[in-house]
This record gives C-alpha cells, structure tokens and sequence, in this order.
C-alpha cells in the first residue's frame, strides 16, 4: 500500500539530498571538530558551513546560530537564558496555544515562583493583542510567543510584537519550529532576541536544532560541558546531523517557492473540495494569515481516532486533536482555547503537507474521506438526531 | 498509537450489530459529546425475556466502537439475568483485552446494558447516584467506588483510565485516593513524628517555601520579602516593596508568612523583621 503522507508538521521526510551529505560523516569523516589534527579539524570546517547555511535561511550572522539537540532543548535553553539574565523579574507572557515545549517549561516555571500570563486567541486562532499589550509590565523577564501554531498553522504578528518590545527592552523568544523553511523569515529586521528552529521539521535528520541568539543578547549556556558552541552549549557537537540541517536549510530555501505557490494549491484544494463533499464541517483558524501546507478541519458528530484509523487502512497519514488521540481525556488546548465547540474539535484532523506531496494524492484524500466520515456518522447517536 | 488488538481491530472496521431497532423493548443511552464518546443500546426480548436482537450506535475511538460491537454479541441469546452479569472486564477479554487508558470504553458498555435494561423493566432513570466527585467529566463516589472494587484498582491512574475521574484539571485527586483507600482498607499511618531537621534542611525548606508559596502572592500586591536568616525557630526577614511602607505589614507577617511557614516547615518557627 502507498503511503499517502500528510503528517509534516509532525515531522517530515529527510531529503535525499540532505542524507546523501550526512552519510560521510559517519564511516569516513567520524573525527571530532574540536581536535587539533586536521582529520577532525575538516569536520570542524564543515560544521563551519552548516552554521552559514542556517544563517542564511533566516537572515542571521552565523556567530548568532548555536547547534542544539532539538526544538525543545532550543525553546528550553532560550527561556532559562532569559530569565536567568534577569534574576529581579519574574513575569513571562505566552500564549493559550503554545507548543508543549514552551506551554508545559512555563507552568513548571509557574511552580517556582513565576507569574506566568498566557495571552488569549479569537475563534479564529489570533492572538489577542490588546490583552497582550495590556498584560505586560515592568516585572516582565520575557515574552515567548510562536511564529506559527502547529495544530491550525495560524501565524502570529512576530514582527509586530518584536518591535513593540524592542522599544520596552523587554527580552523575545519565538518558537519558529513550524514557520521555518514555510514562510520567509528576515530575523535582521526584526527585533527578536531568541528564536528556535528544528532539523526534522525542514526536511533535515530528527535530533538536531538550532537556536538564534541576537548578538548582544545575555545568555547562559542551558547544558555545560566542554567549550563546544563557544562555551554555549556543551557536549561533543552531532556532526553529521549538523551537516544535514544546514543541508536541509538550503533545501527548504530552494523550495520556498514552490511551497507557497503549487502546496498551497494543493491544500486549498483538499480543503474547498472537503468542504464542498461533506456537510456539518468547519475549518479552524484564520485563513488569510496561515502556512501554506496546514489545515485544521473539525467534523461534526464524529470522533478524531476512528478518522484517522480508517484513513490509517487507505494509508493516508494525518493527525488529530481528539481526546482519544492526544494522550490525555481532552481535546487539543489549541482548539479548546479557540473555542472550538467540543463536537467539532474531537471531531479535528489536521492535514500539513510538503513539496512532496502530489495532486494525486490530494485527490486520493478528496476521494476517499466522505466515505469515511458518512461511514462514522452513521454509526453515531448524534448524527440522526441534528 | 494505540497497541489494539486483531480482535478490537476487526469490531471496528466490521462493527456488529449497528443501528437502531425502532421498538425496542429497552434503550440505554451513556456519554456525550462533550466527553468524547457515547453510546446508545436497544434491545428487543423474546416472550422468555431473552435478548433476541442488539443494535447500538456509537460516537466515539476505535475502542469505543469495538467495546459496543463487543457487549452486542455478548447479550444475543442470554436471559436478562444473564445479561446483567455481564462486567466491564468479559467486554475487554472478549476482544482480547484493551489498553488500559482505553478501559472506559468497556465500563460505558457495562453502563449502557444497565440502563437498558432499567429501562425495559420501567425502572425510573437514576438521578445521578452519589455526589460528584470529578466535575470535568461528571463522575460520583458511587461510580468510583463501584468500578474500583470490581476490578481491583489501586491507583488514581487507574481509576482514570476505567472511568475518566481524575482525568481534567486533577483537583479531585485527593478525593479518589480517599475513596481507594476506603475501599481497599488501606489505612495511612498516623502523621508520624516529624524528624527534627537539621539547620540546613530548615533553612533551605524555609527559602524554598519562601520562593514558592509566599513570595508569589506578596509580589501580586507590589511586595516581597528577603530571607535575612534564621537563629534557632527565629526567622529573620526583611520586607520589600509595598509590604516595606504597609501599615498592616505585621499582619501579613503573622497571618500569612509566618502561618504558611508553620504549616509547611515546623510549627514552632517565629518570623521578626529584621530591626532597621
């Protein structure tokens, strides 16, 4: 069976080229970029390289880019960098829809003494900035707020809000784990102090990422170790993943094109097609300001995990914010803070798309999904009754 | 992803039994919307009050599905009494067992065959039995203490996992382990003596209680307090902010710094502000 694969915002496919640069680096070239001989000195080179290319992404001075292990340890490391730069305040303002990375870090950090103010979003996943801009005081340490939500693909007005605090001295952290390599990002003229990225979100190797840290910002190395990262961030550095993630930067570049013009196509039309096949079916978020490749649907009277394993038979990949799904007994915070109504969010499949995506496939989804939810409508008590 | 079995994997993609019989002789309806899953049971009997024909409908995960196809193909053919033997536990062993966090789905099985067959026998529907324990998902001491002595619970974990409890906000935590601790008899053991702490365990429990419960609230008000030290039970504080210039400072020392570090560090501790 073919694997239709609409599950990016989990994670993405490694690009082939992206694995053919990192495979040297295993056998052949294993030495370690810190040593004086040349043998590791040239992976030292290369890790040299990798930091251009991320830079180059998104703007930035290769200086401000430090390697980490993944989003979570650059969101961890930005935000204990932060407030430990700042021990007098203790106030940090984030958002209702934040990732688990930076959401579940704040309500531990609420547990030690931080007042935490997480800012609200509209029904249609915007962030609320007047609640924002009422909400910040002279005790605020940090604000860390997502460039773009990973559930709906909502973007957020980060350069906005970077120029509000910029003037306020008022130290930024975005999470940009889902809008890097997606949408174009100049992080020179804005003015975010701190800003984390993910290798397998890009098409790059999973347990590699980096962190932006704006020249002048104050930091404290989250992990310390050896003198690696200039003394940033120790531990012996993931040479060939490194590699694939600067590789893979190049290859969202290369592509950014295509991934807002013919992916957008493709997930506009999954979704006016959708909605012109099945009734009592709603489209969660703003969609004037969202990534190309996410949609959030909610259907009514049906739940998430029975969508998703009978689109699981045809072998369509998606995900849900159902309750069934999420690991707990409750449906998404994200749709819940949207006010998504309870028939509908545990009803919601996500589907988020790559430029490997073809239109047949997204023909194929068109095809197949009524079915499935007519099929799951009429086994449901509800459905009759509307 | 969840680890279902072949058997739990079938009654999904092949439910059995779907659908509604239009005079039936006895409904059950269980869950809601905002739960996540719900179920609705008809049955139809035979003049010996056996169960002759079961339709359901469902909203709700595989499991859920997979459970009320299960408790359908049970019921066919048994008398009443049968039927009403039926546990939560036959549901789960009948698809070759469930994923704990699943096991809800065959207690709303069980749930459903009782009121239908409440229904049947004209039995008024329950007013809720017991009071409510859980307020996110609406569950009483009454059903947690059922579903905890039928299958052996002995945790708040597995409670949730059986029938919701505790699953939200988990502010009812206290409460399911009262009722599991009442139910398996298991008696805490009297507060023990405390140890005496050493001085440094006092001073460090009293900074970080300091930090953690006091200085946060003090600080909504525009206040603070610094830790200056501690001789023996005096504990030597400074006040900052709008507490330094408050009138009633004494009283927020007294009232609340001093009884919030009783309470959590030793009761003979006394706080003084340090003199100027």
């Amino acid at each position: 069976m073919n694997v239709i694969y609409l599950d990016n915002n989990a994670t993405t496919r490694t690009a082939p080229e992206v694995l053919e640069e990192m495979l040297p680096y295993f056998c052949e070239q294993y030495g370690n970029p810190s040593s004086m001989h040349s043998f590791g000195g040239n992976v030292g080179a290369r890790l040299r390289q990798a930091r251009e290319q991320i830079a180059r992404l998104i703007n930035a001075d290769p200086d401000e880019i430090i390697f980490t292990s993944c989003g979570t340890e650059s969101d961890n490391t930005a935000i204990w960098a932060a407030l430990a730069s700042q021990p007098d305040k203790r106030h940090i303002v984030s958002s209702k829809v934040e990732h688990p990375a930076v959401k579940n870090l704040c309500e531990h950090l609420a547990g030690k003494g931080y007042r935490i103010t997480f800012v609200p979003v509209d029904r249609n996943g915007r962030l609320d900035m007047d609640y924002f801009y009422d909400h910040l005081t002279p005790d605020t340490a940090l604000v860390t707020i997502m460039w773009a939500n990973n559930e709906t693909g909502v973007i957020f007005p980060i350069e906005k809000i970077a120029e509000f605090l910029n003037e306020r001295n008022i130290v930024f952290h975005t999470d940009a784990v889902q809008a890097i390599g997606k949408i174009p990002i100049d992080i020179h003229s804005t003015g975010v102090d701190f800003l984390s990225l993910s290798g397998h979100k890009l098409h790059g190797p999973k347990g590699v990422g980096a962190l932006y840290v704006r020249k002048g910002t104050k930091f404290s190395p989250f992990l310390i170790g050896g003198h690696q990262e200039r003394g940033r961030r120790g531990g012996t550095e993931n040479t060939a993943s490194i590699i694939g993630l600067g590789r893979a930067c190049e290859f969202v570049a290369d592509h950014m094109e295509e991934e807002n013009t013919r992916v957008r196509f493709l997930r506009d039309k999954l979704e006016t097609q959708l909605t012109t096949r099945i009734s009592h079916m709603r489209i969660n978020g703003d969609r004037s300001q969202r990534l190309p490749n996410t949609t959030s649907v909610g259907f009514d009277y049906v739940e998430g995990e029975s969508i998703l394993l009978l689109m699981n038979e045809l072998g369509i990949c998606a995900s849900s914010g159902s309750a069934c799904t999420s690991g707990s007994l409750e449906p998404s915070h994200v749709l819940r803070a949207m006010g998504v109504p309870f028939t509908s969010a545990h009803g919601s499949i996500r589907f988020s798309l790559s430029v490997y995506n073809t239109e047949t496939e997204i023909d194929f989804v068109i095809d197949k999904l009524p079915a499935i939810i007519e099929r799951l409508r009429e086994l449901s008590p509800f459905w009759k009754r509307s | 992803m969840w680890e279902y079995s072949e058997k739990v994997k079938d009654h999904f993609l092949h439910p059995r039994n779907v659908g509604i019989i239009e005079n039936a002789d006895g409904v059950g309806e269980v869950g809601n919307l905002a739960c996540g899953d719900a179920l609705t049971l008809y049955i139809k009997l035979d003049k010996n009050e056996r169960i002759k024909e079961a339709k359901f409908q469902t909203f709700g995960c595989a499991s859920a599905i997979a459970s009320s196809s299960a408790l359908t193909e049970l019921i066919k053919g048994k008398t009443l009494e049968e039927a009403a033997n039926i546990s939560n536990d036959d549901i789960a062993r009948f698809l070759g067992g469930l994923p704990k966090e699943k096991m809800h789905c065959s207690v709303m099985g069980r749930d459903a065959l009782e009121k239908a067959i409440a229904n049947y026998r004209g039995q008024p529907v329950e007013r809720i039995k017991g009071k409510i324990v859980c307020e996110c998902f609406g569950i009483t001491d009454v059903e947690i203490e059922r579903v905890i002595r039928e299958n052996h619970l002995i945790s708040i974990e597995e409670v949730t996992d059986y029938v919701k409890a505790g699953g939200g906000c988990g502010k009812c935590h206290d409460q399911i382990q009262a009722i599991i601790d009442s139910v398996t008899g298991t008696r805490h053991p009297a507060p023990r003596e405390l140890k005496r702490l050493t001085n440094i365990q006092k001073i460090k429990l009293i900074e970080s209680t300091l930090d953690r419960e006091i200085r946060p609230s003090l600080r909504q008000d525009g206040g603070d307090v610094e830790l200056i030290d501690v001789e023996g039970d005096n504990v030597i504080v400074k006040l900052h902010g709008a507490c330094a210039t408050c009138r009633i400072s004494h009283i927020t020392l007294k009232d609340y710094v001093e009884k919030k570090l009783r309470e959590i560090v030793t009761p003979e501790l006394v706080v003084v502000e340090e003199e100027p």
